[in-house]
């Protein structure tokens, strides 16, 4: 009992994670219809940037700050220099475009930091928490909390403000939303700026588990396409319910379930994938598509 | 074509508009006077829903469209939006996923004064009770003749200089319609605001109207008072469904 607990536990850390790359995605779905390919590099990116401040020197919450805030201007930035002439194009041509943003950013980094791998300090102390017979580390715990805090701000920023409700109003209905005055383009380019920062947390916090290097994000953004799926690739709310069940889901089959182990764990994500395309291709928490004629 | 001592609020000179390859209209001229009501009647594919995009810059055109002096032409639908044109679109146009609330707070979008945003709110609950009623509601669970108010409402929160109307009674009941036109009317003479109205029910848009103007294959084929249409025999017998 103990060790299902524990496996919970840990699995509502690594589901954490996913939840927060599965958000950035389907923050971006959600206004532009299209799935970033890049989101994962972008993070990894992001981690890249946050590991070089701190090698220089910068204290890790301050270096954590500025990465935050240098991956909001990027992804600001990818949008209206490389996405922003695609707009309107079929959505194939959007979808190979951000196949050529991962391409560009894995380079990119390889470039500049070499395919090396490389240890990642972790803002929390190595300990563990005892209650009664469970035990808990004070990272994984961590982890839920700093995406929790992540999520709250996102929920209030959509549901409280004046930006969150115009940003969600030009999300629904373009062409409605310029008939009130709003700058549609500026509020997907503030989407990407925002998906970006919340992929940027997903990065930092997967860096120490995963070790630093170009490649660090590539089961982690499949992990994290299995939850927006899940979810619902239209609902934020899904996305992090999905995030956990999927974390939760790998890491109970790889304790439990021998054929699977450590090795064979990417298999969830992929099932998870597949199941809920047949039966529910909506996901838990989306819409369907209605088409209104 | 007189409008009497009224000042234009609207001028339109020489307006051409294409959808993709096909031009819709072939260079149509028209006045709107300040706090006028003017109606642009015609058939189905006459032109009339464009004529109202292309006030909103939502296709491209050619010509001038002068709003107090000012060309609007080529410039962008929210630049348009900025100088006050507020445009209810066909279908409606609202946001479905919001309730009553958050429209009307999105119709005032670009305003900043919090008290007046809040009075106005009062002031299209009172216009509409049964908006006010709905409030917390979703607008997609409204009724269409309640969804067309929203949107009407939506539009005012902008506090538009020119409010643009395409077939308002699109899918309406005729009571409910009447209500509508009715209220319209009321908003018109009580706030002084400026209304172009494009509506396949010529009837209701005449009563309502000062200025009414026949559309015809993109082309302006009438312009007169709503007597003028109802006293011409072809326009009477095309639009009205009786002959003189």
């Amino acid at each position: 009992m103990e060790l299902f607990i524990q496996q919970v536990i840990s699995g509502l850390a690594t589901g954490s994670i996913y939840a927060s790359l599965a958000v950035a995605l389907v923050l971006i779905y959600r206004s532009t219809d299209i799935v970033n390919f890049a989101q994962g590099e972008m993070a990894m990116f992001s981690a890249y940037v946050a590991w070089a401040l701190i090698g220089a020197g910068v204290p890790f919450w301050p270096a954590l700050l500025i990465t935050l805030v240098g991956s909001f201007i990027g992804g600001l930035l990818v949008e209206r220099v490389v996405i922003r002439p695609v707009e309107g194009r079929p959505e194939l041509t959007i979808v190979i475009v951000t196949i050529g943003l991962f391409i560009f950013f894995n380079a990119l980094a390889g470039w500049l930091w070499t395919y090396q791998v490389r240890g990642f300090p972790s803002p929390f102390p190595q300990r563990t928490l005892e209650l009664g017979p469970v035990r808990a580390g004070l990272p994984a715990l961590g982890i839920v909390a700093v995406v929790g805090i992540v999520v709250g701000l996102l929920f209030l920023l959509f549901q409280r403000t004046k930006l969150g409700l115009t940003m969600r109003a030009a999300a629904e209905n373009p062409e409605s939303s310029r008939l009130v005055g709003i700058r549609v383009g500026w509020m997907l380019a503030l989407g990407w700026g925002l998906a970006a920062t919340v992929g940027a947390v997903s990065g930092v916090l997967v860096a120490p588990i995963l070790f630093l290097s170009p490649n660090m994000m590539g089961a982690v953004l499949i992990f994290a396409f299995a939850a927006a799926t899940l979810g619902g690739f239209d609902s934020p709310v899904g996305a992090v319910v999905g995030g956990l069940i999927v974390g939760v889901s790998e890491n109970l089959a790889g304790t439990y379930v021998d054929v699977i182990g450590a090795d064979l764990k990417i298999v969830i994500p992929m099932a998870i994938i597949v199941g809920v395309l047949l039966v529910k291709p909506a996901g838990l928490f989306g819409s369907p598509a209605v088409e209104r004629v | 074509m007189t409008t009497g001592e009224r000042d234009l609020l609207l001028e339109v000179r020489g307006l051409h508009a294409t959808y993709g390859q096909g031009a819709v209209l072939h260079g149509i001229d028209f006045d709107v006077p300040t706090g006028g009501v003017v109606t642009i009647l015609g058939s189905n594919g006459a032109g009339k829903t464009t004529t109202l995009r292309a006030l909103s810059g939502e296709v491209s055109t050619r010509g001038s469209i002068l709003l107090e002096g000012e060309n609007l032409a080529g410039r962008s639908t929210e630049a348009i939006v900025r100088r006050g044109v507020a445009h209810v679109p066909q279908g409606r146009g609202t946001f479905v996923n919001f309730t009553v609330e958050e429209n009307l707070r999105l119709g005032a979008h670009l305003r900043k004064d919090r008290d007046g945003v809040r009075a106005d709110m009062d002031r299209m609950y009172e216009h509409f009770p049964v908006l006010g009623e709905r409030r917390e509601q979703q607008a997609g669970s409204l009724s269409g003749g309640e969804q067309q108010m929203l949107a009407v409402a939506r539009a005012l929160m902008l506090r538009p200089r020119l409010l643009l109307l395409d077939e308002p009674s699109l899918g309406l009941a005729p009571m409910v319609t009447r209500e509508l036109f009715a209220i319209i009317g009321g908003i018109n003479r009580e706030e002084n605001t400026t209304i172009v109205v494009v509506e396949q029910n010529a009837r209701l848009a005449l009563d309502l109207a000062d200025m009414a103007y026949v559309l015809e294959a993109g082309r302006i084929v009438m312009a007169g008072t709503p007597e003028d249409v109802r006293d011409d025999e072809a326009m009477a017998s095309a639009y009205l469904g009786y002959a003189v």
